[in-house]
């Protein structure tokens, strides 16, 4: 190597980058004008355009033309370091691969047990409870509105009696749980650290999370109790209690899928999570917290569609568009803070009932594309999903899924191998940017509250289903087995079914710990957190507190309730 | 037929799956239907009153839950009581198929599944409207 290469200045640089730029502009407009014009000609392309699920337009051809303004550095760096871009490990798969937590739970404490054990056995490495919807939105299951609900779309808790035989068997400072669970939270959470306690483990050393994630309730998903500012209260309380006492916990999982199962599309969805993120940032440091003593247990959620390069890219953006948001808008001095860890599961709304085997295939593309984007964790769903919750048969194919990417597939061998991609970083540009323009405009309305509050972001939801709706039955949009390449068939018959059994079965056993436990302990304890959340205290201690006495979830919502108010979709 | 149909489209229980509601009920305003739609977590006694008050030909109720099969049914009971058994009920979400003949037999007149065009449910009301 002669001296002089050594001494290009930037200069020369810059301008032998604009040379080669210049050669590739003029060979490509070259390629336009006679290889591909030719073709062209002949045989048009299958349609006019193309674009994205987010409506972005597809080129034909990316190029490093389309890449020529990233600056390797300071877009894409290096893993485990700021931005983020290619991922938030250091060694990425090569060190420790992806959790797959399968979310899991129906019927009574008794049956998601066993399921737990089976998952495990199976080789899953995490847990994740879905809880029914009494159990989320504060009601008994003896509570007149939990009727016919009980045990059905999750496991039913009342008290800690239900969470002591859920875990049973299962040592809590072995496995990380995550638990789908928000207006109720901190109980449930309270519930998890007592059941802890009585296994003998500290609540310093308990990993999980939990979803905390009231905002995209009000917008989506629908489990809200309380009115917004009362339940972002709850929200800070959580955080501060978890920061002094389970640190390793995350305190939350600021969830896009939900939203993106409501049907907006992946820009969308990357806009509103990191714009309810953001909410919460604020919150808490509203509340007395330093930006840097909890943003490094915040979590998120994302969805896996179809759109296999548009989902790899969102992954890559939301990465980095969060990292400048905490550095550059939050003035986060860690790295960690920094860091969008986050959840990835299948798009549930992909699932058809037609020819229900093509499921599994649709599954294990959108599973490869949340490895590639470098997802922390990964819940497969399972092909029978558009007829009820899954068969243990169907659940192991999808975990098989999982197991199939990471030992056999090899991607998971290399960290972001498709980093550099032409088409991928630019993708991951145009998403970023898209992004940013609706948070900047959720910012012009007073943030993600207001912007829930007046209904805007449940209304671009719900433009957005709608136009799917519309490209699906104008087959501008072909979904195989759907619209297209049907066949005859008998709908599925081998299902899943909850035994409605079960529900009074979860009646007497919380009749029976109502009777056998100490009644007037339980009034202390309520009385004591009436008065903490009347006043500024934080709820989590009293909460745990009461769920020792064995109060049901039922009780402590309302007394909650009776302070807070409940929340009225407008 | 010069008066408009006047649709319904409610979510009974706790269920918070809205967006087929959602999609459905913006479909049948476009096919020129009057369209009320009740937002989520509705009691099947908010919905059969709801009904009544809005003078409707027809209720969809959604469900993606699992409980329909205590909550479709309440609805068509209470219409029933109330004296308006006029009012047709047809249903629609995550509802395996063998339950169907149930719900038909407890007076719900059709259920729509997973992967039904919106079109298919604007001609079902149309015509079932229309016969009535």
């Amino acid at each position: 190597m002669s001296s002089n290469s050594l001494l290009l200045t930037h200069y020369d640089l810059q301008r032998s980058r604009w040379m080669m730029s210049k050669n590739i502009r003029e060979e490509l407009e070259r390629w336009e004008k006679t290889t591909l014009q030719k073709v062209i000609s002949k045989a048009p392309e299958r349609q006019p355009s193309f674009q994205t699920t987010s409506h972005i337009e597809l080129k034909r051809l990316y190029t490093p033309l389309d890449i020529s303004d990233l600056d390797y550095c300071h877009d894409l760096g290096f893993p485990g370091e700021y931005p983020f871009t290619r991922g938030v490990q250091p060694t990425m798969y090569r060190g420790r691969l992806w959790t797959m937590r399968q979310y899991a739970g129906f019927a009574t404490a008794e049956e998601t047990n066993k399921r737990y054990k089976f998952l495990l056995e199976q080789g899953q490495t995490g847990l994740s409870v879905a809880f029914d919807l009494p159990t989320q939105i504060g009601y008994d299951s003896d509570h007149p509105l939990a009727e016919g609900e009980v045990g059905k779309v999750g496991v039913a808790i009342d008290t800690l009696k239900d969470m002591e035989i859920l875990f049973d068997g299962i040592p809590l400072d072995k496995v990380s749980t995550s638990m789908t669970i928000n207006s109720t939270a901190a109980i449930l959470l309270a519930m998890y650290i007592a059941v802890a306690e009585k296994q003998g483990v500290k609540s310093e050393v308990l990993q999980g999370t939990i979803q905390n994630d009231i905002l995209k309730e009000y917008a989506a998903r629908g489990t809200y109790i309380y009115p917004p500012l009362e339940s972002m209260r709850i929200v800070t309380d959580i955080f501060a209690f978890c920061k002094d006492h389970v640190p390793r916990w995350n305190t939350i999982s600021i969830s896009g899928y939900h939203m993106r199962e409501a049907g907006c599309t992946a820009v969308q969805e990357v806009a509103f999570t990191l714009a309810d993120g953001i909410a919460y940032v604020e919150a808490a440091i509203r509340a007395g917290l330093d930006v840097d003593s909890f943003a490094s247990r915040l979590a998120f959620f994302f969805c896996c569609h179809n759109n296999f390069i548009e989902e790899i890219a969102k992954f890559r953006a939301a990465r980095r568009l969060w990292a400048r948001i905490m550095k550059e808008r939050f003035k986060a001095k860690r790295d960690e803070s920094c860091m969008l860890r986050f959840h990835t599961q299948t798009a549930g709304c992909t699932l058809t009932a037609q020819q229900p085997d093509n499921n599994v295939v649709r599954v294990a593309f959108q599973a490869l594309a949340a490895v590639l984007g470098g997802t922390q964790s990964l819940h497969t769903n399972s092909r029978d999903e558009a007829y009820a919750l899954p068969t243990e048969d169907s659940v192991r194919i999808a975990l098989r899924t999982q197991q199939i990417i990471a030992y056999e597939s090899g991607v998971a061998e290399m960290i972001d191998p498709l980093g550099g991609s032409y088409a991928v970083e630019a993708l991951t540009n145009e998403i970023e940017k898209k992004a940013m323009e609706y948070i900047e405009k959720i910012d012009a309305m007073g943030g993600a509250i207001k912007a829930i509050e007046s209904g805007y972001i449940q209304g671009e939801i719900a433009e957005s289903a709608y136009q799917y709706q519309k490209e699906i039955e104008t087959k501008k949009r072909i979904i195989v087995g759907l619209n297209q390449f049907q066949i005859e068939e008998e709908p599925l018959r081998d299902i899943l079914k909850i035994d409605p059994e079960i529900e009074r079965y979860q009646k007497e056993k919380l009749a029976k710990v109502k009777k056998e436990r100490d009644n007037t302990k339980v009034k202390q304890c309520l009385a004591a957190l009436k008065k903490a959340a009347q006043g500024t205290e934080n709820v989590v201690p009293p909460i745990l507190e009461a769920v020792k006495a064995y109060a049901t979830l039922g009780e402590i919502s309302d007394t909650l309730r009776e302070v807070f108010g409940e929340y009225k979709e407008r | 037929m010069s008066r408009k149909i006047r649709v319904l489209i409610a979510k009974p229980g706790l269920d918070g799956h809205d967006r087929g509601a959602k999609v459905i009920a913006r479909a049948l305003r476009d096919a020129g239907m009057e369209v009320i739609y009740t937002g989520i977590r509705q009691t099947p006694e908010q919905i059969a009153n709801a009904a009544i008050q809005e003078g409707v030909d027809i209720v969809g109720l959604s469900s993606l839950s699992g409980a329909h099969m205590s909550l479709f049914p309440k609805v068509v009971q209470l219409l029933k009581e109330k004296g308006a058994e006029d009012i047709i009920v047809f249903g629609g979400g995550i509802i395996p198929v063998d339950d169907i003949p149930l719900l038909k037999k407890a007076g719900i007149s059709e259920i729509f599944l997973p992967g039904t065009s919106t079109e298919e449910i604007i001609k079902y009301i149309q015509e079932k409207v229309r016969l009535e």
